[in-house]
Formats: C-alpha cells, structure tokens, sequence
C-alpha cells in the first residue's frame, strides 16, 4: 500500500522536546540501583565492625590466651573461666555426629538420583527432598527433643540424658541431607556421559562405575557439598539449643553439650545488659563462630571453582 | 538538511565543530519534516573494538540521503559490527568501543557530547530476528513515540506508522492481542512499524528477511521503495540478489585472513557492483565464487 | 585347545572363577541399588514420621481459641494469638523492606555493572552472605538495630526484627532475580535500545515485568524461611513470653517460631509436646500456603515462556 512521503512525519511540536529532567532521572535511577547493591557490602561490614567492637571490648577483660585454651566455659558466674573450646567442642560434637548421617544418606541419595532414577521420578524426588532443608529448624528441635531421645532412650541407650548431644545431631544430619545430596547430585549428573559408557564398554556393572568412575570425577563438587554440609551444620541453633542442652561440658554423645549457637541464644533469652561482659561474651563467641564459617565457606567455594574448571 | 550538496566541500576541521551547539541541535527532531527528505550519513575512518578484538578497520563510506544502500560480504567479515556501529548500538556491549566519526548530517554522532540514546531514536534499527516486546500491538509500536515524549494523537501514529509498515490492514482489529502471536512476517513488520513511529531520519536493517518465509520478504522488500522516499535506508543482506532488486548503492565487506578485522572493500552504485566491480575479491562473491 | 585360548587362560581371565567374580559382583550391585534406594528415602520417611508425631500431638488442641487466645500459664487457655499477629507483622514489614532492595541490587549487578574487580566483589560478597549462619545476623541486628540505631527503631522492636530478617533474606532475593533477569533474551534489550530509549526505560518497561514473576517465587520462599527463623529474633531481643499484641511498628513484640521455642522448654508435657505441636502445626500450615503460592506462580509463569 503506497504511503506518500508528505504523510509520513508529524508536526513540529508534538514531539517534547529532549529534557534534561530526563538524564537527571536517569542518572538518579541508577545511583538508587547501585545503592540497593552496596548495602550488601554495608551488611559485611555491619557485621565484621559489630563483632569487632564487642569482641575487642571483651578482650580487654579477659585474655585471648584464656579465650583459646582454657577448658571451662562458666561464663555466668561472677569469677568465670572463658574457654571458648568448650563450646567449640559442643559444636564439633554435634556437627560431626550429623555429618555421619547426613554424608553416606545424602552421597547415596545423590547417587541414586543421578545414576539410578528415571528423569521421572528425579524430577519430583528432588524437590521432595528440598522440603527437608525448607522445614523450620525450631520443629526439628522439638522433634529431637520429644520423640528422637525418648525413642532412643526406649531401645538403645537407656542411660541417655534428656539433652544430648547424639538426638541433637542425627535430627541436624537429617535436615543437612538435601544439602549434600543436592550439590552432590549436581556434580555427579554434570559428568559427562562419554566417562560412564568408556566404563560400561570394559565390562563394568552399574555400581562400579557409578562408584569407581563417577563419584571419583565429581570429587571436588562432592567435597564442596560437604564442606557446605558442615558449615549448615557449625551455624545451627535451635535444633541444638532444644535437644543438646546448655550444659558447657566435654560430653559425649549421651551427654548434654552446649554449642557455641546455643550459648549465644540462652545470654540472649535472657535480659543481658549491654556493655556488661556477659553481653560481650556472645559478640566473642559470635566471632569465632564467624571465622569458622567464613573459611568453611571459602574452602568450599574454592572447590566449586576447581570442579566448574574440569568441565567448563 | 540537504546532504548531497555539502558532502564535496566538507573538511575534516569542520568535524571538529563546536560540540556545544551539537546537543541543542540533537534536541529537536527535523522541524517541519513533512515530506522533506531525510539526512544522509558519512562514516569517516570507523573502526569498532570488542575489548580488545579489533572488529571492523577504518572504515569510510558516505551513505546518501533517500537512498537504500546494501551492505554484503561473507559472514563474519564485520557487516552487523559496523551497521550498529550507526546508531551506537555497538557499545551498549560491556567492553565494545568504536573510533573515527560518523556524521548525521552535519554532527558527529561520537561527538564528545552527544547522547546516544538521542541518536537512537534518530537512526532507528529493525533486527534479524523479530523482537516485538510482549506487549499488545498497539503498545508495540506506542511505547517508542511515548517515552520519546510524542504528545500528539497516539492512535493517529500507530495507525499512521503500521500503515507505512503495510501492517495496518492485518492488525487493525486486533491492535489490543498481543504483539507475539503475529505470525514472523508480521512481527518483523511491527518492528518496522514501531521503529517508524519514532520518526527516524535513518532506518538500519539487520538482515531483516532472513529470518522470514518469502512471501513476508517480497512484502517487506516492496516497502523498501517507499521507505527510501521518506527516509535514509541501510540493509545489511546475505542475500545478493535482494541486495541488487532494491539498492541503490552496495557496500562490500571483506576479511583477507581468519582473524583479521573486516574492511569495506568496496563500495559504489549498486549496478556496477553487481555487473563490473572493481575488485576481484568483491566479483567472485557477487557471482557466487564464495559466500 | 588353540594355542591362543590356552594364553588367554594363563593372563588370568580365570576360568571357574572369573563367572563367580561376577555373580558376586552384581549381588553387590542388587544390595548397591537397594542401598541408594533407600538411602533417599531415609529423609522422606523420617519427614513423614515427624509430620505425623506433630499431626497427633497437636491437631486435637488446635481451635478458634488457640489462634486467638494470649499466652497463658494455663495449657488449656494458651493462644498464639499475639506472636501469630507478630509474625504477619514481621513478615509485612520484611516484605516491604527486603523485596525492593533485593531487586534493585539484582537490577544493578545485571544490567548496570561493569566487570570491574569492584563489581566482582561486590558478586562474592553477596554469595559469602548466603552461607553466614543466621544467628551471626542476629548479632549485627542487635548491635546496629537495637543499640546503635535504639533512637529510630525504639531498640528491640518490631522494625528491629524486620531489619534483621531482611538483610538476612537479601542474598536469596538477589540471587533469585537475578536468575530471573538473566533468562530474558538480549533481544529484547536491543529492540528498546534501538528506539532511543534510556536504560531504565528498558529495564522498567520490560525487564522487570518479564522478570517478576520469576523473582517473585524466589522472594516468597525467601520470605516464607523468614517466617520460620527463630534464633536471630531472639537475639534481636523478640519476646519470649508477649502477653499483649504488637501494635505497630515499634511495638515489642515476639513471632510463632519463638512461642513454639518457649513452649518447648517448659518441664511439663501439655507445653513442651502439646501445645508446642499445636504452634508447630499452624507454622507448617502457613509455610505450605506460601510455598504452594510460590509454586503455583512459577509454574503459571513457566508456562508462559
């Protein structure tokens, strides 16, 4: 349809002239844009500066020798010993009886899921297992606390305390299962087919390659998941606060321990006034738990990074 | 406005022109543009820098107003580089730079300060796949002339603009459904339609049948005729004998080795090019040696 | 017997034996591939087992007088009433807060940055705060919200908490968009550049509604995990024990997880395994409605794509 030339443009006029209102939006725009980022970096510093503070305040009580070494943690009392190690060691507990669920649970699971399952059935698996991570951690405490310790105590370990540190960390290896197998499954299914079939073409069954070829080539992505595992597990409260106790103590697993979390929510629970050396003890404990989070979480992002080089 | 007559006396000094005046200019579109024809280009030493990959090399070639010029060569040879390089579109990659001027008429789009996004309005660009925003029709072509500031008759320029785009007899009763279901032909001419509704001094096409069945391209190619009367047309073509239907001028573009950065070969009438170029390299594609 | 045979037989490809290598090899395959199984479905079941344990200790206390009852030191007469408003409280004023800042951040790191050595750590940094364990952000809340900040937010107050939470729940808001971002084609980012429009004209006209609903399902299962946070509000000096109703923005107040964790540890059974199943099964109520929410929207999302 022909068009002709003189109906082709509007009167001059109707177009609004270029503004400079409109490069001051523009660039008003993008300095709130840039804000809304930086205030990640100000959270990061937030906490590093609010840690700090108190953390040197306290140091100035009571000695970091002390702090590190010593092998009482009674920090409510008025002539105190401040070992951290205790609660260190409360924290190792648990953590470690979780990760001796949650790391064969989760590896197998991740193996089933990528070596094993129909597309199918991996495709509504997953996220079933995602619930398990979504469950708030408050409903695992009871759960340890009010069915896993009688339970235990009623087969097992008839001399179990009613806080322990063994229900505490089989309920946290529960809820750390999708974390491992998630990741883990991830790594493993990136491996490329052609390792599988090169397997297969010599003879080998289902399990051997999946062991012995697979897991092998998903190595670091599977470390990464554990370390990520260990560090979900370093960080929880409420399910160690409920069912591992308050007791400081070098228990064992049939005993109370207090982690590091919990200490710092039962000074909170509480009515601590600000400036008093209780209140500097949870910023003190707050920073270890920080430092041991932070390299646990650089160990395992620089193990992401090497498995993304081997494929990518 | 008139390009032709100042084209031979320009000076490279006169490039260098007081930029302050540039940006008032820029401000207002062409006043009184009814029927008037359009500004002409003239690409002046252009090279173009993906970091530090060097894309296309001191490029020179003057584009007349109202006329459609083809920009051919074989793939990869720098042709979409240096058309984006028209409207400034290159640079919106992370790490993209281009150097050497390109003139709209009498400014330097790369002056110091002009505004890119000013110049986009003013030399619009149509893509090789369509991409008409998931919005109604209607909105597909509006939503270009509103943030433009258009206060005119709204309904008046889609219709006017589809018109142009031989688009309004196939959507006028559906302008509210959405621009995605339109078949390919259709989309690529809506995204002719809204490039219009800016009212563009330029038009740059990027290959923009090739994504498209022939009818839609023997459609789009006939408003290439029209279009030329009202505006500045750049096509870059794979396609050599749509190149030569409906150019008028034909720019070659050639890499010598894997790795080089593209140059413009060649560059004249559209007729010699296709019947007695100059240069060898520029025959044996024409003729189909290579592509 | 071939020459070559009898070769084959000396490399030690056992004859006898090799056929019983296998049989024992694939056994072990069988209890392998039972092991897996199972091994997935340990956490389902022991999901399922809690779910129920929670289901018959609390569904039979659960009545129109729970949810609108106060706390009380009687079990028949206790209610969620007050931290179940802080909780909605909470969950409104994190909303408010985090969902445009996680999304301008978003917005900027995907369509503004540059691939500058700052940029890129602010990237890092952004992921370094996803794994901070969430008592750590309680910490900070309490030493800048409630201390340093006690002027603006009136100290351990509703704002405090929500604050808190949402600096927590940033990093998923932020990532989750910006997955929702990086899946538009570049396509249509040059088709609004072409007509002459600014960057932020692009990004609002466009971008953002394509990406919302996208984003929109991560921010809600961010918020739903919000809801369900129990240690860093206390930290943040949330009550334990709330005998009135937060009444606004500087309110004191307290929120479901907390009264479940108080409850819990109370000495006597019709608290710690009664009552507190009967908060536990309102919480799980409302976390499957958001989650469902945020499901269903993904998937009315995906279909559109």
């Amino acid at each position: 349809m022909a068009v002709e030339a003189r109906d082709v443009r509007s009167e001059a006029g109707v177009w609004r002239r270029e503004s400079r209102a409109r490069h001051f939006r523009e660039r008003a725009i993008k300095v709130v844009f840039t804000a809304c980022a930086y205030v990640s970096v100000l959270t990061t510093f937030g906490i590093v500066f609010v840690l700090i503070f108190e953390t040197v305040g306290f140091f100035r009580q009571v000695s970091i020798v002390e702090f590190l070494t010593s092998t009482q943690w009674s920090a409510s009392f008025a002539n105190g010993e401040f070992g951290v190690m205790v609660l260190v060691y409360g924290t190792l507990l648990t953590t470690l009886i979780a990760m001796l669920v949650a790391l064969p649970v989760g590896l197998l699971a991740a193996i089933f899921l990528s070596e094993y399952a129909s597309s199918r059935l991996r495709r509504w698996l997953k996220p079933a297992l995602e619930v398990l991570a979504g469950v708030p951690t408050i409903v695992y405490g009871y759960f340890a606390l009010t069915f896993v310790t009688p339970l235990l105590r009623d087969t097992i370990f008839p001399n179990i305390q009613i806080f322990n540190a063994l229900s505490a960390g089989l309920v946290m290896g529960i809820m750390i299962i999708p974390t491992i197998a998630s990741v883990s499954e991830d790594s493993l299914y990136a491996v490329p087919r052609s390792l599988r079939e090169g397997a297969y073409a010599l003879g080998a069954t289902k399990r051997e390659v999946a062991t012995r070829v697979v897991v092998p080539a998903a190595l670091s992505g599977i470390v990464a998941s554990v370390v990520l595992g260990i560090s979900r597990a370093v960080g929880e409260t409420m399910i160690v606060a409920v069912a591992a106790g308050q007791l400081a103590q070098f228990g064992g697993p049939l005993e109370s321990v207090q982690t590091m979390t919990a200490y710092i929510v039962q000074v909170a629970s509480g009515d601590t006034a600000r400036g008093t050396l209780t209140y500097q003890t949870i910023f003190a404990v707050g920073m270890t738990l920080f430092v041991i989070t932070l390299l646990l979480n650089i160990i395992s992002y620089w193990f992401v990074r090497r498995f993304r080089e081997t494929y990518e | 406005m008139d390009y032709e007559k100042t084209g031979e006396e320009r000076r490279v000094s006169e490039i260098s022109r007081d930029h302050r005046d540039t940006r008032e200019r820029f401000e207002e579109p062409p006043s009184g543009t009814q029927g008037t024809p359009a500004s002409g280009m003239r690409v002046e030493n252009l090279s173009a820098y993906y970091g530090s990959f060097k894309a296309i090399t001191d490029v020179s070639l003057d584009i007349q107003a109202n006329k459609v010029t083809a920009i051919i060569g074989p793939s990869g040879c720098g042709k979409s580089t240096f058309i984006r390089c028209l409207n400034r579109l290159h640079e919106v990659v992370p790490g993209a730079r281009a150097e050497g001027s390109v003139m709209l008429g009498e400014q330097n789009i790369y002056g110091k300060n002009t505004d890119p996004v000013n110049i986009r309005r003013r030399i619009g660009m149509v893509f090789q796949k369509p991409n008409p925003f998931s919005k109604s029709v209607y909105e597909n072509v509006a939503w270009g002339a509103r943030i433009n500031g258009y206060r005119g008759d709204m309904d008046e320029l889609v219709e006017r603009s589809l018109r142009q785009a031989a688009l309004w007899d196939e959507v006028k009763d559906r302008l509210k459904e959405s621009g995605l279901g339109l078949s390919g032909g259709q989309q690529q001419r809506l995204c002719i339609a809204r490039t219009l509704a800016v009212e563009p001094e330029v038009i740059l096409m990027d290959e923009p049948a090739s994504a498209l069945d022939p009818v839609s391209t023997q459609k789009i190619e006939d408003t290439m005729d029209e279009l030329k009367q009202s505006y500045t047309v750049v096509i870059v073509t794979h396609n050599m004998q749509q190149a030569a239907r409906i150019s008028d001028y034909t720019g070659f573009f050639y890499i010598e080795n894997m790795g080089d950065p593209g140059r413009l070969w060649e560059f004249d009438d559209t007729e010699k090019m296709f019947s007695n170029p100059d240069r060898k390299e520029t025959e044996d594609y024409v003729t189909g040696r290579f592509g | 017997m071939t020459k070559g045979s009898t070769q084959a037989t000396q490399k030690g490809a056992q004859g006898p034996d090799f056929k019983t290598s296998t049989s024992v090899r694939y056994g072990l395959d069988r209890v392998f591939a039972a092991l897996v199984f199972v091994a997935t479905l340990i956490g389902l079941v022991v999901l399922a087992v809690l779910l129920v344990d929670v289901a018959k200790d609390g569904v039979p206390l659960l009545s129109w007088s729970f949810i609108t009852s106060f706390p009380s030191s009687i079990p028949t007469s206790a209610g969620i009433y007050p931290v179940l408003l802080g909780s909605l409280w909470l969950l409104a004023l994190t909303a408010l807060i985090s969902v445009p800042l996680g999304i301008g951040a978003a917005v900027y790191l995907e369509e503004y940055a540059t691939d500058t050595w700052l940029n890129r750590l602010v990237e890092v940094n952004i992921s370094n705060l996803a794994g901070v364990p969430s008592i750590i952000y309680g910490l900070l809340g309490l030493g800048i919200f409630v201390n340093l900040l006690r002027p603006i937010t009136g100290g351990p107050s509703l704002i405090s908490g929500a604050l808190t939470l949402s600096l927590l729940i940033l990093p998923v808001i932020i990532i989750a968009t910006r997955e929702a971002l990086r899946a538009i084609p570049d396509t249509v980012r040059e088709g609004g550049f072409a007509l002459g429009a600014t960057r932020w004209e692009v990004i609002g006209s466009h971008l953002l509604p394509m990406a919302l609903p996208g984003a929109l399902t991560g921010t809600i299962l961010a918020l739903s995990r919000a809801i369900g946070e129990t240690a860093p509000l206390i930290v943040v000096g949330a009550a334990t024990y709330l005998t009135f109703a937060p009444d606004g923005p500087l309110s004191r107040y307290s929120a479901l997880p907390i009264q479940i964790y108080y409850w819990v540890s109370q000495p006597q059974p019709e608290f710690q395994v009664g009552l507190a199943a009967a908060g536990i099964v309102v919480l799980m109520a409302v976390l499957i409605l958001t989650n469902s929410f945020a499901v269903w929207l993904r998937n009315r999302y995906q279909r559109r794509i």
